[in-house]
């Protein structure tokens, strides 16, 4: 299963057309998506626009594949659980964010090569339907806390 | 020493969840904008706060008014917050009342540090970014919440 992630506070339906268009052609998956829509209305696969934390969690552990827009939360929960994770970030230039900083965040983690980024919606489709879901792996395990740098620097300070 | 931890929903809540080694043997309450959110610190007192956003002053001033509120009943030593808008009235109104103030610039601002946190420097008694390239003489870097 392919569970896909925009979050719930704004639309990104670049990256829910590229999916929704290449459904047909990745017949072995199911896909879920979890988005918000502007103007797009899917055609071939399963969307929610909010889905409660607990189910959330339970679809984002069965998954085989995490497809997101380049958020923290998502990044970090699937870094943790070592789940295979392809990001696309959300555009300014589009009005898909109030900021260019998913642009930023996905350059920085490809460069750190902690997960898969396509850069746009035809790389996205090209990642998914041209890389054997073999080579799709997660790329680096997160543990459950921050850096020690940064624990014991916060502890040494509130004490 | 009681402390605050304020985090808006999304990944600001999940980079605030990976600090909670550092408050230990301390009294620990969380604020958040979404309810749902509790369920995630079972065992804490959570307190729901009105998300806002800078665009929209009224809802601004109405966040800043429960969270000044909430501040005054609580009495914490200490506010820390990941961000983002909410995160930034926190520390405003926790400095009014006494509290000593962290902000964390989300690990996502990574080349440059957000607005939230151009203003929370100002206020915090210690302000940290979570990339070395981004520090400045208020700003500190010391690790990010990757580990």
């Amino acid at each position: 299963m392919i569970f896909v992630t925009t979050g719930t506070q704004e639309p990104f339906d670049r990256l829910i057309k590229a999916i929704d268009e290449i459904a047909p052609m990745l017949s072995g998956d199911t896909i879920i998506a979890q988005a918000t829509l502007q103007t797009y209305s899917v055609l071939n696969i399963k969307i929610f626009d909010f889905i409660n934390p607990s189910k959330f969690n339970d679809l984002f552990k069965q998954a085989d594949l995490i497809v997101s827009h380049a958020g923290m939360g998502t990044i970090i929960s699937a870094l943790q659980i070592e789940k295979p994770i392809i990001i696309m970030p959300r555009l300014l230039k589009y009005g898909e964010h109030r900021n260019g900083h998913q642009l930023a965040t996905a350059k920085k983690f490809k460069e750190l090569n902690y997960l898969h980024v396509a850069d746009n919606e035809k790389e996205l489709q090209q990642i998914l339907l041209n890389t054997t879901r073999e080579k799709l792996t997660s790329m680096h395990k997160l543990g459950t806390f921050a850096s020690e740098s940064l624990i014991n620097s916060l502890s040494n300070y509130i004490k | 020493m009681k402390v605050l931890a304020i985090a808006s929903a999304g990944g600001h809540w999940i980079q605030l969840l990976r600090l909670k080694p550092a408050f230990e043997g301390h009294s620990l309450v969380f604020m958040s904008t979404k309810l749902c959110f509790a369920e995630t610190v079972k065992g804490y007192n959570f307190y729901r706060i009105p998300d806002a956003n800078r665009r929209e002053k009224l809802r601004l001033f109405y966040s800043m008014f429960c969270i000044t509120k909430r501040i005054i009943l609580l009495q914490p030593d200490l506010v820390i917050t990941t961000g983002a808008a909410p995160g930034l009235l926190g520390i405003i109104a926790g400095k009014i009342c006494g509290a000593k103030t962290v902000w964390i610039d989300s690990i996502a601002n990574v080349e440059k540090i957000s607005m939230s946190c151009k203003i929370a420097s100002s206020f915090a008694d210690r302000t940290y970014t979570q990339w070395p390239e981004l520090t400045t003489e208020k700003i500190i870097f010391n690790g990010n919440v990757l580990s």
